[in-house]
């Protein structure tokens, strides 16, 4: 029984109209940090601060909150690749079958991170890597900056001499999270449309860890950069022809404010569609899904299941000329910015079906509820993953893969059983 | 002499390039534009425009423009008194006289200039990426908007007419006043009777909701058939019901005959190579409109270094004349028949609207083909045998006249309500839809749908179905059509 039926009380640091506005459309009440409040939408430095031992505080039963206490355990660089290698040994370890090797002593279904290595600390693993192939290119990323700040392509060890110094000085050397770097094997052979390079943004909603919930937004979009791609070593510094974040993009001659170089991912389903064929098509968003699922299961064990928390992750894919999906990252705070009216639209609409599932019915929250929305309320979100569902041997699901744009992901078959039903993909 | 009506228009043309090349004024004006290059005001940046401007202020572009006029006036008027309507195939004058106009501008934009040989090194560089470097564009404005060619179209009269030989055009209230022969009802159900609501149709009964064993999987089947065999009749049957999207480019091809041969992709190499070796002034026209249509569309922005590839290389391309003048029984007749070279006009193909019909005919086939050579002549085949008809003004069944009436007779006739209010309120249907069918839908539906529509064009070879469509947009909404009270709140 409700003691209080009222309306939700609101706070928010992070100062954009799709947020705003949503919260104004369902009536809740705009109040400080400091008074009593319900729904909390946080930067992610706030949640640190939540969070955190010396000045953190114990959240009652009717508040929520946006981001997962150590969410960084997928959203940092460094992290995230940690956490998948862990969950590939251990896999490995009791023998899981998804841990196969090929001959090359590759994961055949869990590589789906480029090769990376942190720096400073395994810069003598990456020397050792690197020189096994030389003419190979590499992109150096900070692990803890976004939008794409701070991050160049190398194709010489000497770019890099400032890690190496690093690594030998004496083991006083102060790592913190702001110099570390992790360097990646880059993916000089992305998918091209047009001649250009792009990569995936989906949406991705997770409300429980343990167990397992989580939601894929239908309408993610591609990100296309604005100059032609190419491989060539004289262009490895031209960020336009690289890096398709769009805080970069924004300020090349050729960024269009109209549709802001963005695809819908339908269009790239028809795209595929047309020019290579249905089966690999659907192998594709299947193999996206997939790896989504894993980056979220790698994870599961360490994250703080924080009943208080959902979170909505921005993931970044890009998919290489074989058409093999890799995933390059995932943002804790997937920008709310719009750089077109669609976007607006768009980013409007993912809040709001964000919102209905995180905050049942838009009444005053319990963090005590199991978390299991109706079907009706899903909006534009489609279940991925269910490890409830999965594991108690759901009912005959619609396991037909079919065509058409208007969902991206009708291969989601499979995957919503907990185990690896890896013949029906692979 | 009187002119034979059927090559009426097209032989009076070639006469008129022909004896101008011969002529002294010919000579002169490409003297007058090499002569120009050396004038301060001619700056090598702005080059193309500069020498149009100086024509244009030193009077030669008007001496063109009479030596038209007074050739054209030589001919006598094709016209043929007795002729009665249902025979006229023959532009009427003042159709010619709409044609010749913008045609004259285009004549002027086919001086051909070679390209220095650092230019064509570079633009050979730069061949796949042209949309990030156009030369200045400000000055060049679009010859035709569709509602400018509609003006043309509505102005259109046959001085042969008599009201008497045709009583319901009489009543007829839209802004179409020619009385061409358009199918009623029952005449196109019948001819589309495979659109019939028994039969399954791919984008409605392979709906998310409908089990594929329903309809969807036997059809892919059937289709995978068909490709098997390469049959073409029957790929241009099978695809009245729809293309499932993974079949759709290869049935597209079989129907149009495109094999892409070596010497299909020799052919479009040589049109590649001209575009870079010799630059027309038509050319800044195509970048401007592809950087205002496709640049700014959410679909087809991806594909903007293709449409300007496939563009230049048309607008270079004589083939497309020698496939009217052997194939068709209307031939357009607007256009100028030359050879390649550097000293003589290229061939150009001046639509009535501006290009952006052009670049949305060809932007949704990017989805389909990404091979600029395959792509290449699946538009030109599909302009040669559709989209032409779009852009010119003839008599034909699938030719923008016809379809034009043909969407007010149905709306009249089947929703008189909604056309006498709208017609009251200043917002006669024609002006809305004009703009869908002389674009064939492209930029006016999503793409999925808009390839599912041109399905249909394929298989029933025919674009009729674009008047069938605007009139059922404006049955679909006739409800909040009635309400409206103006012609903007229609929009």
């Amino acid at each position: 029984i409700r003691i209080m039926a009222g309306k939700v009380k609101w706070v928010t640091d992070i100062e954009k109209s799709v947020l705003i506005n949503n919260f104004e459309k369902r009536g809740w009440i705009q109040v400080a940090e400091n008074e009593d409040w319900n729904f909390y939408w946080m930067s992610v430095q706030t949640i640190r601060n939540v969070f955190s031992v010396e000045t953190g505080y114990r959240l009652s039963d009717d508040q929520i909150v946006n981001h997962f206490p150590n969410h960084y355990e997928l959203t940092r660089k460094d992290l995230m690749v940690k956490n998948i290698k862990r969950y590939r040994k251990e896999l490995e370890k009791e023998g899981s079958p998804l841990a196969e090797k090929d001959e090359n002593g590759k994961y055949i279904y869990l590589d789906f991170v480029p090769v990376t290595f942190m720096l400073p600390a395994d810069y003598n693993l990456f020397v050792e890597e690197f020189r096994k192939n030389p003419s190979s290119t590499w992109i150096m990323k900070p692990c803890g900056k976004a939008q794409g700040k701070g991050i160049f392509l190398i194709n010489k060890l000497s770019q890099i001499k400032k890690w190496s110094r690093d690594s030998k000085t004496s083991s006083f050397v102060s790592q913190s999270s702001k110099e570390a770097y992790v360097i990646s094997l880059y993916i000089n052979n992305p998918l091209l449309i047009g001649g250009k390079k792009f990569d995936l943004r989906l949406y991705v909603l997770v409300s429980t860890y343990r167990p397992l919930r989580c939601y894929m937004y239908k309408l993610g979009f591609c990100r296309f950069c604005t100059v032609k791609y190419t491989p060539s070593t004289s262009e490895l510094d031209n960020m336009f022809v690289h890096l398709t974040n769009v805080a970069i993009q924004k300020h090349g001659d050729d960024y269009n404010h109209i549709h802001g170089g963005k695809w819908t991912v339908s269009n790239l389903r028809l795209y595929l569609e047309s020019t290579r064929g249905k089966e690999v098509t659907n192998k594709l968003f299947d193999e996206i899904h997939w790896i989504i699922v894993q980056s979220l299961k790698a994870v599961a064990p360490v994250m703080n299941n924080d009943k208080h928390c959902f979170e909505c992750y921005g993931y970044d894919i890009i998919i290489d000329d074989k058409l093999k999906p890799w995933l390059i990252e995932v943002n804790a705070s997937p920008s709310l910015t719009s750089s077109t009216a669609n976007d607006r639209i768009l980013k409007y609409n993912l809040i709001n079906d964000t919102l209905n599932i995180a905050v049942p019915n838009g009444e005053i929250p319990d963090c005590k509820w199991n978390k299991s929305p109706p079907k009706e309320v899903l909006g534009n979100y489609e279940v991925l993953y269910d490890e409830e569902m999965a594991q108690s041997d759901g009912p005959d699901r619609d396991l037909r893969s079919r065509s058409g744009q208007s969902t991206g992901t009708k291969g989601n078959r499979a995957r919503d059983s907990g185990k690896p039903v890896l013949t029906t993909w692979k | 002499a009187m002119l034979d009506p059927d090559s009426g228009l097209s032989l009076t043309i070639a006469r008129i390039v022909q004896r101008l090349k011969g002529s002294s004024l010919y000579s002169q004006l490409e003297r007058q534009a090499r002569v120009s290059l050396h004038k301060p005001e001619i700056k090598l940046e702005s080059l193309k425009e500069d020498i149009k401007d100086f024509l244009k202020t030193s009077g030669w572009e008007k001496k063109l423009q009479n030596a038209v006029y007074s050739e054209l006036n030589m001919f006598p008027s094709p016209c043929h008194p007795a002729a009665p309507p249902e025979h006229m195939k023959e532009p009427l004058a003042y159709m010619r006289k709409a044609q010749v106009g913008c045609y004259q501008f285009y004549k002027l934009l086919s001086y051909d200039f070679q390209r220095p040989a650092s230019e064509q090194k570079e633009l050979l560089n730069k061949w796949n990426e042209m949309g990030t470097d156009e030369p200045d564009l400000s000055l060049f404005r679009p010859v035709y908007a569709p509602k400018d060619f509609l003006e043309v179209l509505m102005n259109l009269r046959n001085p042969n007419y008599e009201n008497g030989e045709q009583p319901s055009f009489r009543n007829h209230l839209g802004l179409i006043q020619v009385p061409l022969k358009v199918k009623d009802i029952p005449e196109l159900k019948e001819d589309f009777s495979e659109l019939g609501l028994n039969t399954g149709q791919l984008g409605i009964d392979d709906s998310a909701q409908v089990p594929p064993e329903f309809f969807e999987n036997e059809h892919v089947r059937v289709g995978q058939k068909v490709l098997a065999e390469q049959d073409s009749a029957a790929a241009q049957q099978y695809v009245r019901q729809g293309c499932p999207t993974a079949l759709r480019a290869d049935l597209w091809a079989l129907i149009l005959n495109i094999s892409n041969q070596p010497e299909d992709i020799l052919y479009y190499e040589q049109l590649k190579s001209n575009v870079i070796q010799h630059d027309l002034l038509v050319d800044s026209l195509i970048y401007k409109d592809v950087k205002l249509t496709a640049s700014n569309d959410d679909y087809y922005f991806v594909f903007e270094d293709y449409l300007y590839q496939v563009l230049l290389c048309f607008s270079r391309d004589t083939s497309v004349l020698e496939h009217f003048a052997y194939s068709s029984a209307t031939p357009p007749k607007s256009y100028i028949r030359g050879k390649l070279g550097i000293e003589e006009y290229a061939v150009f193909y001046p639509p009535n609207v501006n290009y952006n019909s052009f670049i949305l005919s060809v932007a949704p086939l990017c989805f389909l083909y990404h091979e600029p050579s395959k792509l290449y002549q699946i538009f030109r085949e599909m302009y040669v045998r559709f989209f032409f008809r779009l852009h010119s003004i003839s008599s034909h069944p699938s030719g923008i006249v016809s379809l034009c009436l043909l969407f007010e007779t149905l709306l009249q006739t089947h929703l008189p309500q909604l056309f006498y209010h709208l017609r009251e309120i200043g917002a006669q249907p024609l002006r809305i839809s004009f703009k869908w069918m002389v674009r064939a839908f492209s930029g006016y539906l999503a793409t999925d749908q808009l390839l599912l529509l041109w399905d249909r064009i394929l298989g029933y070879n025919s674009l009729e179905i674009l008047a069938v469509l605007a009139a059922a947009v404006f049955a679909f909404r006739a409800v909040n059509l009635m309400e409206v009270t103006s012609l903007a709140a229609a929009e």
